[in-house]
């Protein structure tokens, strides 16, 4: 189960606080969407339910993206790597 | 509901205000239409990658620069650099608008002479002239341009051969204050070469000596260095009409205006930093003016100018094939277009726009072409609003040298279209198929069967 970790939050213009090492970063509209549900612990089927509701995509490119977007948040420490350790 | 349009989902890290290497963003708007066609039409037409030509923008950077040079001197003469790009369609709407031909190889010759061009309005330069070639250009009274000794000796020869009196001019290289200076190319001013090749002409008595042609570089960005050119070529010319009696009837001051792109390296985009034909044309112009002629004997300005009369009329139209990282979590997208049909990516960091809507978000990302080869860079860095696979991008300023320097490597070269002044596509170039490659091709019969 991939997690953020809990002391990270984004605000709506998708700024990004670190509060552990200072760093900050910003997200797209569809980047806060996707960071807010998986923050909520949304499993990624009923992510790509939500968005594909809501935009013009396909399965594919949102399953791509996600995987792409989690790298990233990975790499740049946002993700809580105990809760994925337990998973 | 209708859906709302996809984006790519991105989280940057923040650093501080200073701008990077990736540059300051400069592509705002979506480039959706070129002449009021729309950019998604053009391809659904034509396919992608397309180079499309503006006729409209070919017309008017003409008139511009036309402009700039007649309000300033008297009598002043443009002939279309072939090897910028020579599509005849191309050709044929520059010398609808008065311009004569310059080539630099016996096949660029023969090309003008098919557009209709009269031979005594082809200008020859360039080093590798034979004696087919020559005797062409002597029996149809074209300006040779002579680049070295072998050359002049080899038209004096013709001359006498053909009986004819050649018209020629020199080529000559000279210090400009310029780094690199081009002096591979015919004679230089400063040690005396220009001198003896125009004593060794003039004493033969069997050409025309009717010009002194000079080319100093290309993509300049100093209008100085053409005031330099200028008056040294105008010292050539009087110092003739002192020693001979004769007068020069043009002073051909070659190409190499900058255009609009920008040069790799540089900090600032070329739009803002490239001199305007203003520029250059009160710079050669004053030190015409300024020099030595009498005011009712100036000669005709010859000018070559190449890339800054196309550049902007042409665009490339491409396609997004995937967005990828590289190990280090860089961004990274490939287009349908490689270095292989925009040679200029070589020397250009082309402006790449997006053809359809964008939100404000960019990415630093590395553009890269479709070859299987690691030279397929279009752009090294480039921050660019989020792209999604089947986008579509628009190359800028692509009309000079891509159409004559492609190569058909990998993929075969695409179509040209052209958009004529009434909003009307013309192709101007049909893309290659397989047959145009393999029909240039042999195969000895004992290779035409294998088994595997
Ligand atoms: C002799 C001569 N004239 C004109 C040109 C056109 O130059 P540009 O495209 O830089 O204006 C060239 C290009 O190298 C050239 O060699």
């Amino acid at each position: 189960m991939i997690k953020i970790k809990s002391n990270i939050a984004i605000s709506d213009t998708g700024f990004i606080f670190n509060p552990s090492n200072g760093e900050s970063f910003s997200a797209n509209p569809i980047g806060i969407e996707f960071f807010n549900l998986i923050k909520q612990g949304k499993p990624q089927d009923k992510i790509f339910e939500n968005m594909l509701e809501k935009y013009n995509t396909d399965k594919n490119t949102l399953e791509k993206d996600y995987s792409d977007f989690v790298q990233t948040l990975n790499q740049f420490q946002l993700l809580d790597q105990d809760a994925e350790k337990k998973a | 509901m209708e859906k709302q349009r996809y984006e790519r989902p991105v989280i940057k890290m923040l650093e501080s205000n200073m701008p990077n290497k990736f540059g300051l963003r400069t592509e705002y708007k979506p480039k959706t239409h070129i002449d009021n066609v729309a950019v998604k039409d053009l391809i659904n037409e034509y396919s992608s990658p397309l180079f499309v030509i503006s006729e409209k923008t070919i017309r008017s950077t003409y008139k511009n620069a036309k402009k700039s040079f007649t309000t300033r001197y008297p009598k002043v003469q443009f002939a279309w650099s072939y090897k910028t790009n020579y599509l005849s369609a191309i050709c044929n709407i520059f010398h609808q608008e008065g311009s004569w031909a310059e080539v630099v190889s016996g096949f660029e010759y023969d090309k003008a002479i098919k557009n209709g061009v009269d031979g005594k309005k082809i200008i020859f330069n360039g080093p590798d002239k034979n004696e087919k070639d020559l005797t062409k250009a002597i029996k149809n009274d074209s300006l040779i341009h002579i680049d070295h000794l072998d050359e002049l000796y080899t038209i004096i020869e013709l001359s006498e051969k053909l009986n004819k009196k050649p018209k020629v001019a020199i080529r000559v290289n000279m210090d400009t204050g310029i780094y690199p200076m081009w002096d591979r190319f015919g004679f230089n001013y400063e040690n005396g070469q220009a001198w003896d090749a125009l004593n060794k002409i003039m004493r033969s008595k069997k050409l025309e000596l009717v010009g002194l042609h000079t080319h100093i570089g290309t993509f300049m960005l100093s209008p100085q260095a053409y005031g330099t050119a200028a008056f040294k070529l105008a010292d050539l010319a009087i110092g003739i009409q002192k020693k001979y009696d004769h007068e020069i009837k043009y002073i051909d001051m070659g190409g190499g205006f900058a255009s609009k792109n920008t040069l790799k390296g540089s900090y600032l985009p070329g739009v803002d930093t490239s001199p305007s034909f203003d520029d250059f044309a009160e710079t050669i112009t004053s030190a015409l003016i300024n020099s030595d002629f009498k005011p009712d004997k100036l000669p005709l300005l010859i000018l070559e100018t190449g890339r800054a009369l196309i550049d902007d009329a042409g665009y490339l139209l491409g396609t997004v094939i995937s967005n990828k990282r590289l190990s280090d979590g860089k961004r990274t997208t490939i287009i349908d277009v490689g270095v292989n049909i925009l040679f200029t990516s070589f020397w250009y960091d082309h402006k790449v726009t997006p053809a359809q809507s964008f939100t404000q978000y960019t990415e630093d990302t590395v553009l890269y072409g479709p070859l299987c080869m690691n030279i397929d860079v279009i752009r090294e860095n480039a921050s660019l609003p989020l792209l999604n696979k089947g986008d579509h991008v628009v190359i800028h300023h692509v009309g000079a040298y891509n159409m004559t320097q492609w190569m058909q490597f990998i993929t075969l070269r695409p179509k040209v279209v052209m958009i004529d002044m009434d909003g009307k596509t013309h192709i101007i170039r049909e893309n290659e198929n397989i047959n145009s490659i393999t029909d240039f091709e042999k195969v000895p019969e004992y290779l035409k069967k294998f088994e595997l």
